[in-house]
């Protein structure tokens, strides 16, 4: 068995592994955790197929950020154990049907799905081997350019995440006292302190100065 | 082929091995040498001076979550700057151009989370 070979069987067991454990964990943030060696061992597959680009973006944006998310989530849910336990037997059946379905359409992907033998040709941009270009320079050398459209299309749909995100969850609270930086730069120095001519021995009858 | 480029990550394995090697040093010398008194109140919830009022997994402010939206909006805009800067030298003229505008566009967005206030913190 060559290095490669058994580094393949290593990170596919793990993944496999973290998934049934993602499953069967008890506490959801436990869950999140192996769904997080989940990801490690994916991205140390794509590393393994030559996709260098897509390990580390596995790496940066699905560990580094929606793990984190999902974190927040499972924290924020304020999840009852004893009424999950409670609702699991009702929820039960549907479950079921549903993973049911899902093996069925597997099934028959599984035993229909053939290529066409003209669709490797077909394609607008083959894959080049790993020899000859690194993977993330291929990727530049035709997303930019050829799937401009697509390309462009991501960045409106990052911007309405970034605008619906903004709607639904941002509230001011009128209560809270703000620093204005530009009313504290434009304030005027002399209308805001008074020199007041003091005479010895005069009590301060002043404005604003109430004695001692 | 793709062995030279799996020869480059053998550093990266090396590290993968000592963290696992280190992390499993220091979970088995506390289960062999740490001393063990197991005692309930260890495992009791702690705060000062009274028992505590209630579980510590409760509900918190939305804006965490909002940050970390906006965090990966930014991150997924970093990930697709990545292979544009990687293959610069062969860039075309569109591929520059449709840079700057999807740049443009999320400039956009952060402009108006700006406006609204949405990464201050009140």
């Amino acid at each position: 068995m060559t290095v490669t070979a058994f580094a393949f069987y290593v990170f596919a067991i793990s993944a496999i592994g973290a998934g049934i454990l993602v499953v069967f964990s008890r506490n959801p943030v436990h869950s999140v955790l192996w769904l997080i060696l989940a990801f490690i061992s994916a991205a140390g597959l794509f590393v393994l197929m030559g996709a260098e680009f897509v390990a580390m973006l596995l790496l940066i944006v699905y560990i580094g950020a929606v793990a984190v998310l999902f974190l927040f989530v499972v924290m924020m849910l304020d999840v009852d154990f004893a009424e999950l336990k409670a609702s699991m037997a009702e929820y039960l059946p549907l479950g079921l049907l549903i993973g049911v379905v899902l093996l069925i359409e597997l099934g028959l992907v599984f035993a229909h799905w053939n290529f066409a033998p003209e669709a490797a040709a077909l394609r607008a941009s083959p894959t080049p081997s790993p020899a000859e270009i690194a993977n993330t320079q291929a990727l530049g050398a035709v997303l930019y350019d050829q799937y401009v459209y697509l390309f462009e299309i991501a960045g409106l749909i990052l911007l309405v995440a970034m605008v619906g995100a903004i709607v639904l969850t941002l509230r001011h609270r009128p209560d809270v006292k703000r620093q204005d930086v530009v009313a504290q730069m434009h304030r005027d120095p002399k209308a805001a302190v008074t020199l007041i001519d003091m005479k010895p021995g005069q009590e301060g009858r002043a404005h604003g100065f109430r004695g001692k | 082929m793709i062995e030279d480029l799996l020869r480059e990550y053998l550093g990266v394995v090396v590290f993968l091995v000592l963290a696992i090697a280190l992390g499993l040093v220091f979970i088995l010398a506390a289960a062999v040498l740490a001393v063990r008194r197991p005692d309930p109140e260890k495992l009791s919830a702690y705060e000062c001076g009274f028992n505590a009022f209630d579980d510590a997994r409760m509900k918190f402010d939305i804006r965490f979550y909002l940050v970390s939206i906006l965090f990966i909006i930014f991150d997924l805009e970093v990930a697709f700057l990545f292979p544009w800067a990687a293959s610069f030298p062969t860039l075309s003229d569109v591929a520059f151009w449709s840079m700057m505008v999807f740049l443009a566009v999320l400039t956009i967005g952060f402009a108006y989370e700006w406006k609204k206030g949405a990464l201050e913190w009140e």
